[in-house]
C-alpha cells in the first residue's frame, strides 16, 4: 500500500472506510464526503470520486440515502455550476433503487441541482435524464421521474415541452398504480411550471384521467391536486373544471376520498370565489359534515373554523351551525373531540351576539361531555372565546368541568388540565381562582403520581409568575410550606422541589425570610433522600440570596450535611459547597 | 369460465381432461428416510409471472425456486425458434436460494411460545430485478428482499489494513496493476501534508497521494434481507396475508380480526374487521382465511368457520364489520348432524384471476362461488365423499380439523385441492366439463382410476347450481385401509399461466404438468 504521511492519516482512513465492511463506518465516511472531496481536489472529485460513487451503488439503503443527500449539496466540491452535471449520473442511479426514501432523497437532490444548472446543461443533460427515467423498465425509475418534470420543463425548447407534457400524460396512465400515484402527487408542481394555454388543455385532461382512476389511492391524491390546480387557474376556469370534480369527489363511493375532500375543501373556496362557494361548496361541505363515516366527519369537523372564516357570518349561521349542533352530540367521541378543538375559534367569526345565542349552548354541552378529551379541548382554547363574550357566561359551567378533570382517574387527563391552569387563571382572573381553583392546585401536590406532583410544582411557580409575588405570598406560599410536614417523604420532596422553583420568582427577601428556614429545617429530616435534596435546593438558592446569608446560614448547613453518614448526602452537599466556593471566587 | 359468452356461442363443448405428467421433485425422500418435522412444507406460492416459486416450512425457512425453461439469454435465435415447439415446453424450476425467515420466539408477556412455522407466503411487486415477498408465522409478518449482490474485492487502499502505516508497499503488485492517474502526478505529498496540518485547508489541486479504493467484483451471490417487520398487531394466530392491487397495502387476518397495513410502514396498522364479541363466551364463528380481490382495490373476501364467505367493501366505511355480500350454502333440511358445522368450516378461499369467482374449500368439498350470485355456490365438487362414514374416526384423531388449501388454474377452467394419502384432485369447472382426476404426489401420479360414468350433461348456458358428484376413486375406497390420514396433501399451488401444479407431500415438493 502507498505510503501515507502522518497528517493525512485521518483522511486516508475516511476514504478507505468508504468500502469498509462495517456499515456504520461506511455511513460515517459518506456523511463526510465533502471532506474527502476537498482533500482530493475538484478535478479528482469529478474524475474519480463521482465515478467511484456511481459504480458502487449496490450498498445498503442507509448508505445510499446518505449519499443521495450529500450529493445534493455537492456542486461546490466538483468545481461549481459549470461542472454540476457530473453529479447527475450517480443521482440518476439512485432514482432507480427500490427503497422509497432513497429515491425521494435522490429526486430532492436532483431538483436542487437542476435548479442551479445552466440552461445548456438542463437541455443537454437534465432533460434526457428525466426522459430516461420516465421510460425506465422498472417502475421505480418512472416513479422518480414524475418529481423532476417541473424542473426540466421551463427551460425546454418548445418541441421538447410538448414531448414532456405527453410523457407526463403517459405516466398518469401507467400500468403500475405506484407510478400513477407519483404522477398525481407531483401534478400540482408540474402544472405550476406549464404555460396557461397548455394548463387548460393538456394538464386538465391529465387531471381528468386521474380523477377517474379506479384505484382509490390514486383518486385521493388527485383530490390534493384540486386545490393546487385551482389556485393556478383563472377563477372562471376553476369553476368550470375543478368545481364539478370536487363536488363529485365529495360524493365519492370511497370514504377515504371524501376524507381528503373534507381536509382540502376550504382551500378551494378561495380559488373559486364567493358565489360558487355559496352555491356548490357549502352544500358539499354540509354533506361531509353529515357523512355516514365517522372518519370523514372528524376531518370535516376539524376544519369547520377554517371554512367558516372564508364564509360570511350569515352563511355560517344558516348552513354550518345546524351541522355543528348535530356534531356536538355525535355518536363518535373523536368527532366531538375534533369539533371541540376548533369550535372556540368560531366565536370571533360570529361576533358577540351570535356566539352567546348560538355557540354558547354548544360550548356548555361539550364541557359536560363524558369524554375528557372533548372537555380538555374546549378548555385549552378558552382565550378565543374570552375575547368575544368574556368568561363570565361560561364560568358557571367551567368550574365543575375543571374539578371533574382535576380528579379524573387517568393521570394523563389530570396532567393535561394542570398544564392549562395558568391559562385558565389568566383568563378567569384572580378572584375566581382564589375561590375555586387554589385548593385544587394544592391537592395536586399530593397526587399519587409523580408526573402530576412534578407538574403541580411547576404550576405553582407559573401561578406566582402570573399573579406576582405578593399574591403568591398570600395564597400559595403558606399552604405549600405547610405541607413540608407531610408524613410521607415523597410529598416532602415535592415541596422542596416547589420551593426551588418558587425562590427565583419570589425574590431574595421572601426566600430568606420564608423559604430558606423551611429548607434548613428539612436538613434535619430522617430520610437521606430529603437531605440530599436539601443540598441540591440550597445549591440552587445560592445565586438568589445575599452573600452574607450564604455564609451565615447555607454553608454551615451544607458543611453539616457533608459529614452525613449517607454517601449520597455527602456527595450532593460536597457539590453544593463547591459551587458556593465558585460563586465566592467570582464575586 | 371467464369467457362465458364464448362458450355459449361456440358449440365446442368442455375442454378435454388434462393428461397430467410428473415434472420434477425437490427434496424427495429415500425409502425409509424419516421426515424431520422442521422440513415439512407449510406454504407454497407462485409469483404473478410464474417465473418464481416459494415454499415455506415448519422450520421457518423460505426456499425460492426459479423457472429455467423460459429465459435463457445464451440461446441463439435458431435455438429459440426450435424451442417454440409446444410439446416439450412445460415449466421447469431449479433451486434458487433459501433463507431463515422466522425463528422460534417466546412471548414473555403472555408466556406463549411462538413457533417459527411459515403460515403463508405472498409475493410482492418485483423491482430492479430484486424479488420481494411477505412471509408470516402465527404472529409476525416480514417483508423480504432477495437480490443478487456482487461479491466485492477491495484493493488499493490508502492504508494496508494488515500492516502498520510505516511499512507499506507490501501489496504493491495490486497497486501497480491498476493504472490510476494519481500515480502519475505523485511526489508532491510533502508539500500537501503541510497544508493539511494547517487545519483542514486543502490545496486547490487536492492531495495527490490519496487514492480511492478499487472495487472489483467477479461473481454475484443471492442475498435475502429482511426489510421490514410487521409485529405486535395480532392477538390470535395469523391465518392469511394478502396483497392489494394498489401495490401499496396488504391485509393480515387472524381468528378474529383483519388488519390493513401499508407496506412501507411497519409500526402501525388499521383494524378493518373485528368479529370479537364483547363476551368471548358468545363466540360462535372465527375468521379462517382472507383475500383481496385481484383487481378491485376496495374489495376483500373472508371466510369463516361456519362455512360462509363475506365480501366487504373498504370504500363504505373505515370499519368493515358489516359485510356487503354474504355467501352461504343453504342448509339441506334434515341433514344436520354433530359434524355438520365442523365440516362446513372453510379452510381456504381464493379469488379467480378475473375476480368474478371465489373458490372455497371445506372439509368435504370445494365450492366455486360467483360473486354476482349470493344464493349459493355456482358449483360444488366432492373431494373425498367416501370419508363421510368415517367422520367419527376423523374426529377422534383430529384429522377433521385439517386445513386443506385449494387453487384455481390461471384460465379459471379447473380447480384443484389436496386430500389424504398424498392424493390431490383436479376438477374441470367449465360448463359441461366432467373432468375429475385423482393424482398422487409421487413420481407416478396416475393411479389406476375409473372415469366417471357419463352423466346427464347440463345445459351450457345454465347458471343453475349443480352439485356434481366428482369421480370417486373406488380403488382406494374399496380397500379403505390404504387411506393414510398421516400423509395429507394440504398445500398446493397452480401456475398462474400454465397447467402446472406444485404440491407439497410432507417435506417433498412435487411438480406436475399437463
Amino acid at each position: 500500500m502507498a505510503m501515507i504521511d502522518e497528517p493525512l492519516y485521518p483522511i486516508a482512513v475516511l476514504i478507505d472506510e468508504l468500502k469498509n465492511e462495517d456499515i456504520q463506518l461506511r455511513l460515517n465516511s459518506i456523511r463526510r464526503l465533502s471532506t474527502i472531496a476537498r482533500a482530493l481536489g475538484e478535478e479528482r472529485t469529478r474524475k474519480e470520486l463521482i465515478p467511484f460513487l456511481s459504480e458502487n451503488n449496490d450498498d445498503d439503503d442507509e448508505v445510499l440515502l446518505a449519499m443521495a443527500e450529500e450529493l445534493g449539496v455537492f456542486i461546490p466540491y466538483v468545481g461549481g455550476v459549470e461542472y454540476a452535471n457530473v453529479l447527475l449520473p450517480p443521482l440518476e442511479t439512485l432514482c432507480t433503487v427500490e427503497e422509497t426514501c432513497v429515491r425521494d432523497k435522490a429526486v430532492e437532490s436532483l431538483c436542487r441541482i437542476g435548479a442551479q444548472l445552466r440552461e445548456q446543461d438542463l437541455v443537454e443533460s437534465f432533460i434526457p435524464l428525466v426522459k430516461r427515467l420516465a421510460s425506465g423498465e422498472w417502475f421505480a425509475a418512472r416513479v422518480s421521474s414524475c418529481g423532476l418534470f417541473h424542473i426540466a420543463y421551463p427551460t425546454a425548447p418548445d418541441a421538447l415541452k410538448t414531448e414532456l407534457r405527453t410523457i407526463y400524460g403517459q405516466l398518469c396512465q401507467d400500468d403500475m398504480p405506484m407510478v400513477r400515484r407519483s404522477a398525481a402527487t407531483n401534478l400540482g408542481k408540474f402544472a405550476a411550471s406549464v404555460e396557461a394555454p397548455h394548463l387548460k388543455v393538456d394538464i386538465m385532461s391529465i387531471f381528468d384521467d386521474l380523477t377517474q382512476d379506479d384505484q382509490d389511492s390514486v383518486r385521493l391524491l388527485a383530490v390534493e391536486g384540486c386545490a393546487a390546480l385551482g389556485k393556478l387557474l383563472e377563477p372562471q376556469d376553476c369553476v368550470a373544471h375543478i368545481l364539478p370534480v370536487i363536488v363529485n369527489f365529495s360524493q365519492d363511493k370511497s370514504w377515504r376520498v371524501r376524507y381528503m375532500v373534507a381536509n382540502q375543501l376550504y382551500e378551494l373556496c378561495e380559488a373559486v370565489g364567493p358565489e360558487p362557494t355559496r352555491s356548490d361548496l357549502v352544500p358539499a361541505y354540509v354533506r361531509l359534515l353529515r357523512d355516514n363515516e365517522a372518519e370523514v366527519r372528524i376531518a370535516a369537523a376539524g376544519k369547520v373554523t377554517k371554512f367558516c372564516r372564508i364564509l360570511n357570518p350569515e352563511l355560517t349561521i344558516q348552513h354550518i351551525l345546524p351541522c355543528v349542533k348535530e356534531l356536538s352530540t355525535d355518536s363518535s367521541q373523536h368527532v366531538r373531540s375534533a369539533l371541540a378543538s376548533v369550535i372556540m375559534g368560531m366565536a370571533p367569526i360570529l361576533g358577540k351576539d351570535a356566539t352567546i345565542e348560538q355557540l354558547l349552548p354548544i360550548f356548555l354541552s361539550l364541557l359536560k361531555d363524558e369524554f375528557p378529551d372533548v372537555r380538555l379541548n374546549i378548555i385549552s382554547k378558552l382565550d378565543q372565546v374570552n375575547q368575544v363574550i368574556g368568561i363570565d357566561l361560561l364560568s358557571q359551567s367551567l368550574l365543575p368541568a375543571i374539578v371533574e378533570l382535576a380528579e379524573d382517574r387517568h393521570w394523563r387527563v389530570r396532567l393535561a388540565i394542570i398544564e392549562y391552569i395558568p391559562l385558565l387563571a389568566s383568563q378567569l382572573g384572580v378572584g375566581f381562582f382564589d375561590d375555586k381553583l387554589g385548593a385544587l392546585c394544592m391537592q395536586w401536590l399530593k397526587d399519587k403520581v409523580y408526573s402530576i406532583r412534578d407538574a403541580a410544582a411547576n404550576n405553582v411557580k407559573r401561578l406566582a409568575e402570573e399573579f406576582g409575588p405578593d399574591w403568591a405570598m398570600q395564597h400559595i406560599v403558606p399552604q405549600v410550606l405547610d405541607m413540608i410536614n407531610n408524613p410521607h417523604y415523597l410529598y416532602r420532596m415535592t415541596i422542596l422541589h416547589a420551593i426551588s422553583l418558587l425562590a427565583p420568582v419570589m425574590g431574595s427577601d421572601i426566600t430568606c425570610s420564608k423559604l430558606l428556614p423551611v429548607v434548613i429545617n428539612a436538613s434535619k429530616d430522617r430520610v437521606p433522600n430529603i437531605k440530599f435534596n436539601v443540598a441540591k435546593v440550597l445549591q440552587s438558592l445560592i445565586p438568589i440570596v445575599d452573600q452574607s446569608v450564604v455564609e451565615k446560614t447555607i454553608r454551615p448547613c451544607l458543611v453539616e450535611l457533608s459529614e452525613d453518614p449517607d454517601v449520597d448526602v455527602r456527595f450532593f452537599a460536597g457539590q453544593a459547597l463547591e459551587s458556593s466556593d465558585q460563586v465566592m471566587m467570582s464575586s | 369460465m371467464s369467457g362465458g359468452d364464448e362458450v355459449v356461442a361456440a358449440p365446442v363443448g368442455p375442454p378435454q381432461p388434462l393428461d397430467w405428467k410428473f415434472s420434477q421433485v425437490f427434496g424427495e425422500r429415500t425409502a425409509g428416510e424419516e421426515v424431520q418435522e422442521v422440513d415439512i412444507i407449510s406454504a407454497i406460492e407462485f409469483d404473478k409471472t410464474g417465473d418464481h416459486l416459494a415454499t415455506g416450512d415448519r422450520g421457518g425457512r423460505v426456499v425460492l425456486f426459479e423457472r429455467t425453461d423460459t429465459k435463457d439469454p445464451g440461446l441463439s435465435r435458431r435455438d429459440l425458434e426450435r424451442m417454440d415447439y409446444p410439446i416439450s415446453r412445460h415449466p421447469e424450476f431449479r433451486y434458487k436460494t433459501e433463507f431463515q425467515s422466522h425463528e422460534p420466539e417466546f412471548d414473555y408477556l403472555k408466556s406463549l411460545e411462538i413457533e417459527e412455522k411459515i403460515n403463508k407466503i405472498r409475493w410482492c411487486q418485483t423491482a430492479n430485478g430484486a424479488l420481494f415477498l411477505l412471509s408470516t408465522n402465527d404472529k409476525t409478518i416480514k417483508f423480504w428482499k432477495v437480490q443478487e449482490k456482487k461479491v466485492k474485492k477491495i484493493s488499493d487502499m490508502n492504508l494496508d489494513p494488515s500492516k502498520t502505516v510505516g511499512n507499506g508497499c507490501i501489496a504493491s503488485s495490486s497497486n501497480s496493476s491498476c493504472p490510476k492517474p494519481c500515480l502519475a502526478n505523485g511526489g508532491s505529498s510533502d508539500r500537501s501534508c503541510n497544508y493539511f496540518g494547517n487545519d483542514f485547508s486543502f490545496p486547490p489541486g487536492g492531495l495527490p497521494s490519496l487514492r480511492l479504493p478499487v472495487v472489483t467484483s467477479q461473481e454475484t451471490s443471492l442475498v435475502a434481507r429482511c426489510r421490514r417487520v410487521y409485529a405486535h398487531a395480532h392477538d390470535y394466530h395469523i391465518n392469511s396475508i394478502s396483497n392489494n392491487s394498489d401495490g401499496e397495502t396488504f391485509i393480515s387476518a387472524d381468528d378474529l380480526r383483519i388488519n390493513l397495513w401499508n407496506l412501507e410502514i411497519s409500526n402501525q396498522s388499521f383494524n378493518i374487521v373485528d368479529v370479537k364479541p364483547a363476551n368471548m363466551e358468545d363466540l360462535t364463528e372465527v375468521i379462517t382465511s382472507a383475500e383481496f380481490h385481484p383487481t378491485h382495490c376496495n374489495m376483500l373476501a373472508y371466510s369463516s368457520s361456519k362455512g360462509s364467505i363475506r365480501l366487504i367493501d373498504l370504500r363504505r366505511s373505515a370499519l368493515c364489520d358489516s359485510h356487503s355480500k354474504l355467501f352461504e350454502e343453504p342448509e339441506a333440511p334434515g341433514s344436520r348432524s354433530f359434524f355438520t358445522e365442523i365440516i362446513a368450516s372453510i379452510s381456504d378461499i381464493k379469488f379467480a384471476k378475473d375476480g368474478r369467482y371465489i373458490l372455497s374449500r371445506d372439509y368435504m368439498t370445494i365450492k366455486l362461488w360467483d360473486i354476482n350470485m349470493d344464493s349459493g355456490p355456482f358449483a360444488t365438487f366432492q373431494v373425498h365423499e367416501y370419508l363421510r362414514p368415517k367422520l367419527c374416526d376423523l374426529y377422534e384423531n383430529d384429522s377433521i380439523f385439517d386445513k386443506f388449501e385449494c387453487c384455481l388454474s390461471g384460465d379459471g377452467l379447473r380447480v384443484a385441492t389436496g386430500s389424504y394419502s398424498n392424493l390431490f384432485r383436479v376438477f374441470g369447472c367449465a360448463p359441461g366439463s366432467t373432468e375429475a382426476t385423482t393424482l398422487e404426489a409421487s413420481k407416478n401420479p396416475i393411479r389406476r382410476q375409473v372415469q366417471t360414468p357419463s352423466r346427464p350433461s347440463r345445459s351450457l348456458s345454465s347458471i343453475t347450481r349443480v352439485v356434481r358428484r366428482g369421480a370417486e376413486t373406488p380403488g382406494v375406497d374399496a380397500n379403505g385401509n390404504s387411506l393414510d390420514f398421516t400423509t395429507k396433501l394440504l398445500h398446493l399451488a397452480w401456475h398462474p399461466a400454465e397447467n402446472s401444479i406444485a404440491c407439497a407431500a410432507a417435506n417433498s415438493l412435487y411438480m406436475y404438468y399437463a
